[in-house]
């Protein structure tokens, strides 16, 4: 039985970035080896167009299947690697596509030859290739515009290459390229899926959430680590700030009316968010804000609320329909860790009567009788810092339970 | 002791009682409770469940929980009637099912609805082809154990499933009580909606099972209540052997795929010192039989007397399946098969698990040979 010893991986949009490629490739190369960190043997060969996964006996279909998670890849093949012998070649070839082949397929050869001395050229590649296998298989016909299987041979320098399949990768771009921003991430369905959408472009994410017990449970907390697990699995970490919030939300609803409390307790969480920000090398914030879905996520909401900062604030999901969001939280694995039905701090102190269209003066002024600074500080100050990891990797304490 | 009734049920693994013993006496709340201590039993049983669909290789809210096989099996056939009723009224099952499946359908029988059984072939193997032509627009279940738990025979499921694929209404239940950890099973390349495991056939304990069902299906739920799984078997679930469970599956698959051949030699070595015995058939066939079952019928005897020898001795079988040997008629699976009465009288079953030996396979060999002496000399007499 042949075995794939290697996997292609092509990098999409990263071969558009010029002088910055070198620079890509790198945090490409060190997410791969991140989310394969259970493979030990495998090793990773990058060149300036393609990168291996030498696989070094480790399984093709599970490697595979981590690839498929990894963003900054566009697409990947297993491969088997010959020597230049075409005998070899032809062997490996025949084994490889039976691999594959069910009667009623139908096939082509790709071939390309970088080495330019092998001493067939792509037309000879594939003729020769071509016929092997029809002789070899029997019933088997060929198909160039559609195929069901396309056998790419690739004869470069160092070795021949030979892969029947091409599967499509997460596209984006790789992990922390892009630079770190600060997720608020609530519990709900909505801000995981901004958190997954910003990691997709190459961002590196910290999540912060606002904890206020006993109004909240140690279940709504447990519901945002699990639910930062699993943005882990791409990631391979993510930090979680879980920042103490009883004192301010308690005090928001002594001295601001009650339909400008909620207003007033997204700017605080923005504050609070921005300084944590600024604290661990930030340059912006996540929110998982849909436009028009709540209260808060009216225009004008936004704007009073977004006055505390200049600091970005990115919303992935702005113009989503709650639909395409669930679709993606769904796919992500998130959704039913989402929906746990536990009260977090935007539920609890919710308002009969939110406004809708808050007034910035107002809110301002509201605020101004009370000098939240000291308490921010605190806040930022007694903020629990964990590190998350994937679920296979963390110490769990009933570990030896299972 | 020489055990060799793992059909009827295991030992449970001495990691197993440990894990059952810590969780009912430290995370003892309730998973629904909302305080931080129901939590910890709610996480326990997250944890659990997903373990338990990683080594099903299937999704984790595809996963529920329930008392064990019987349950398993009544909450497959009932539910599944119940919900489709509109559907159709017409079952397909077969002859060498558990008392659990064979009872359910009788019930659903008494209420209307219409229950064909398939006869398995000589060697205890049903065919996918009998089943399709039985299939009827009012079909709406098809319900066929993997491994027979009195032979060992191994039914086609992925054939059968592959079969059921024309017929995308019909939903597919396995019984895979024997099968589990035993015979792989890929359920998803089977087409299965539904199938059965239990605990204690894999060491857990007794009163733990599960019912995988498939993601998006819908059955009627049998026990209505607190809404617990998902609303499909309400009732505070069993944390404690749930957890149990899940570390129980877990080394049972590691024993597989570290013991298996083993086993097969074992079972290899049984089946063919039998048959060297004369006046001894072995029913359980050569191919297509599970790695850990062997019966056979001693020409002469009633089992239970063999069984009752065997004892004396320290060693422990069964007459054919435990639920219901205790009933004196012939097993209805070796009938089923074509076997005569006199000899399905005389059956009885080895089962082995990853725990057993060669040695206790060559005492129980020599055991049997003994005995065969022994007892025809007292019938003589």
């Amino acid at each position: 039985m042949i075995n794939y010893d290697r996997i292609l991986i092509r990098y999409g949009e990263i071969s558009t970035k010029g002088r910055n490629r070198n620079k890509f490739v790198d945090k490409l190369r060190k997410s791969i080896l991140d989310v394969l960190n259970e493979f030990p043997g495998i090793k990773i060969e990058s060149t300036r167009d393609r990168m291996y996964v030498v696989l070094n006996g480790a399984d093709g279909r599970e490697v595979s299947d981590r690839l498929k998670g990894i963003f900054g890849i566009q697409s990947f093949s297993p491969a088997v690697k010959t020597t230049k012998d075409i005998e070899e070649m032809k062997t490996a070839a025949l084994a490889l596509f039976l691999k594959h082949f069910e009667e009623g397929k139908t096939f082509k050869i790709t071939a390309k030859r970088a080495d330019k001395s092998f001493p067939l050229n792509t037309d000879e590649l594939n003729h020769e290739f071509g016929g092997h296998l029809l002789k070899n298989v029997p019933g088997l016909k060929v198909n160039v515009k559609k195929p069901d299987i396309n056998l790419q041979i690739e004869v470069r320098e160092e070795a021949a290459y030979l892969s029947c399949e091409t599967i499509q990768g997460a596209g984006g771009l790789p992990a922390g390229s892009s630079g770190k921003a600060m997720l608020m991430l609530s519990g709900g369905i909505d801000s995981p899926v901004a958190g997954y959408l910003s990691m997709k472009r190459g961002l590196e994410i910290e999540a912060v959430h606002f904890h206020s017990p006993p109004f909240t449970s140690e279940r709504a907390k447990q519901k945002v680590i699990d639910l930062t697990e699993k943005l882990s699995n791409i990631a391979g970490t993510v930090v979680l700030h879980i920042v103490p919030f009883t004192e301010i939300q308690q005090l928001i609803h002594q001295q601001v009316p009650s339909n400008y409390t909620m207003t007033a307790t997204r700017r605080l969480m923005l504050r609070i968010t921005d300084e944590i920000r600024n604290k661990n090398d930030g340059l912006a914030i996540i929110t998982g804000e849909s436009l028009g879905q709540v209260a808060s996520q009216t225009l004008e909401s936004m704007f009073a609320i977004n006055d505390v900062t200049t600091t970005p604030i990115l919303r992935p999901l702005i113009t989503m329909d709650k639909s395409e969001i669930i679709e993606i939280a769904q796919s992500i694995d998130t959704h039913d860790i989402s929906i746990r039905p536990f009260e977090d701090c935007c539920t609890v102190f919710v308002p009969s009567s939110p406004k809708t269209k808050p007034k910035r003066d107002k809110v301002r002024r509201f605020e101004s009788f009370v000098d939240f600074e000291p308490l921010i500080a605190k806040a930022v100050e007694d903020t629990e810092k964990m590190v998350i990891k994937p679920q296979s990797r963390n110490e769990e304490s009933f570990g030896e339970l299972f | 002791m020489i055990y060799l009734d793992n059909s009827a049920t295991t030992k449970p693994y001495k990691e197993v009682l440990e894990s059952f013993i810590k969780v009912s006496s430290e995370y003892f709340g309730n998973p629904s409770s909302l305080h931080e201590f129901g939590g910890k039993a709610e996480r326990l049983l997250m944890q659990a469940r997903e373990q338990i669909a990683q080594l099903l290789n299937v999704k984790h809210n595809e996963v529920y929980f329930t008392s064990g096989g019987t349950e398993s099996n009544n909450l497959a056939i009932k539910g599944t009637a119940l919900m489709h009723r509109k559907r159709g009224r017409h079952i397909i099952t077969t002859g060498l099912e558990h008392a659990s499946v064979k009872e359910a359908m009788e019930q659903l029988k008494e209420l209307g609805y219409r229950i064909s059984i398939i006869a398995p072939d000589k060697d205890g193997i049903v065919h996918a082809e009998d089943i399709e032509k039985e299939i009827t627009p009012e079909t709406i279940l098809v319900s066929v154990m993997h491994v027979n738990n009195e032979i060992g025979s191994i039914q086609p499921i992925k054939e059968i499933g592959e079969m059921l694929k024309k017929h995308s209404r019909v939903i597919f239940h396995v019984d895979n009580v024997q099968g589990i950890g035993k015979v792989p099973l890929d359920l998803y390349q089977a087409s299965v909606d539904l199938c059965t495991i239990s605990a204690h056939k894999f060491h857990g304990l007794k009163g733990n099972g599960v019912l995988f069902i498939r993601d998006g299906l819908r059955l009627s739920p049998l026990l209505s209540g607190g809404n617990q799984e998902w609303k499909m078997r309400s009732g505070t679930e069993n944390v404690a052997g749930i957890v149990a469970m899940a570390k129980a599956l877990r080394l049972t698959i590691n024993n597989m795929e570290r013991h298996l051949s083993r086993l097969i030699s074992i079972k290899r070595y049984i089946f063919e010192e039998m048959n060297e015995i004369g006046n001894i058939t072995v029913h359980t066939p050569e191919r297509n039989s599970a790695p850990h079952i062997v019966n056979f019928s001693i020409e002469g005897f009633k089992a239970e007397v063999f069984v009752h020898a065997l004892e004396e001795r320290g060693i422990y079988i069964s007459t054919t399946s435990a639920c219901s040997s205790k009933k004196a008629a012939a097993s209805s699976t070796l009938m089923a098969m074509g076997i005569p009465e006199k000899d399905a009288k005389s059956a009885v079953r080895v089962s082995l698990s990853y725990d057993n030996t060669m040695e206790e396979a060559e005492v129980f060999a020599e055991a049997v040979k003994e005995t065969v002496i022994r007892l025809r000399e007292v019938m003589k007499s």
